[in-house]
C-alpha cells in the first residue's frame, strides 16, 4: 500500500511517500512494525497521540482495520484555516 | 464552490463576485484569514497539504454546512504553499436569506477548516522554521456543532 507522510512526519522520516508491503490488520499493527524498522520511524511514531491518521483520504482511528486499504496517510493534528 | 490553490487572490473580488450568483439572498457573511506577524519575527509561511483529501475534506465541510442551514451558497477558498506576511490564506463566505444562517454557517466553516481539512502552517523566522501546533480550543470549538 502506498503510505503517506505529511508536515513534520515527513521530515522526521525522510520522504513524502512509499509503496510498503505489509500483512497488518490494522494502523496500530502497521504503527508497530514501521517503528520496529528503523530509527527515524521510531522518530515519528514514539507517540501516536500526537498524530492523526487518514485511510484511502478520510479520517480514521488506529484501531482501524487496513483490509482492502490503498492509501494510508499520517500527519499531525491540521492547522487549516 | 471550493478551491484549493497556490496563487494569490483577490480576497474583495471574490466576495464581490459571489454576492453577484448568490442573487436573493439577503445577508452575506465572509471571513478572510491573513498571515500575521503576532510575535515578531516571522518573514512568512509555508503550507503543506494533502492534495486530493483536501479537496474532498472541504467539499463535505461545504456539503454539511449547506445542510445544516438555509444557505442560497457557500464559498471556500484555501491557499497552499510560501506566503508571505500580510498575505491572505483563505476565506469562507455565506449567503442565506437570512443573517443568522450566513453568521453560524460561516464560522461552522471556519471551525471545521482548522481542525478537519488536512493542511499544516509552518512559520518561518529569522531562527528558523517551526510547525504550528493545533490548539486544544480548535479541537472544543468542534463541540459545540
Amino acid at each position: 500500500m502506498q503510505v503517506l507522510y505529511f508536515a513534520w512526519v515527513r521530515e522526521r522520516i525522510g520522504v513524502p511517500r512509499e509503496e510498503i508491503e505489509t500483512s497488518a490488520a490494522t494502523v496500530n499493527d502497521l504503527v508497530a512494525e514501521l517503528r520496529a524498522r528503523e530509527e527515524r520511524y521510531e522518530a515519528a511514531f514514539a507517540d501516536t497521540s500526537a498524530l492523526r491518521v487518514a485511510l484511502d483520504q478520510e479520517l480514521a482511528e488506529f484501531d482501524a482495520p487496513l483490509s482492502g486499504v490503498r492509501e494510508v496517510a499520517f500527519f499531525p493534528p491540521m492547522t487549516g484555516g | 464552490m471550493i478551491r484549493v490553490q497556490a496563487e494569490a487572490f483577490d480576497a474583495g473580488a471574490e466576495l464581490n463576485a459571489f454576492s453577484n450568483t448568490a442573487a436573493g439572498a439577503g445577508a452575506i457573511v465572509s471571513f478572510t484569514g491573513v498571515v500575521r506577524d503576532v510575535t515578531g519575527g516571522l518573514s512568512g509561511m509555508e503550507i503543506e497539504h494533502y492534495e486530493g483529501m483536501t479537496e474532498k475534506a472541504l467539499t463535505a465541510i461545504r456539503a454539511d454546512a449547506m445542510q445544516r442551514w438555509a444557505l442560497a451558497d457557500a464559498l471556500v477558498i484555501h491557499r497552499f504553499g510560501r506566503l508571505e506576511v500580510g498575505e491572505v490564506i483563505m476565506m469562507v463566505a455565506t449567503a442565506s436569506k437570512h443573517r443568522k444562517d450566513a453568521f453560524e454557517a460561516a464560522e461552522f466553516l471556519m471551525d471545521y477548516l482548522k481542525s478537519r481539512a488536512p493542511f499544516w502552517k509552518k512559520e518561518i523566522t529569522s531562527d528558523g522554521a517551526d510547525w504550528v501546533a493545533s490548539k486544544d480550543e480548535d479541537e472544543d470549538a468542534l463541540s459545540r456543532w
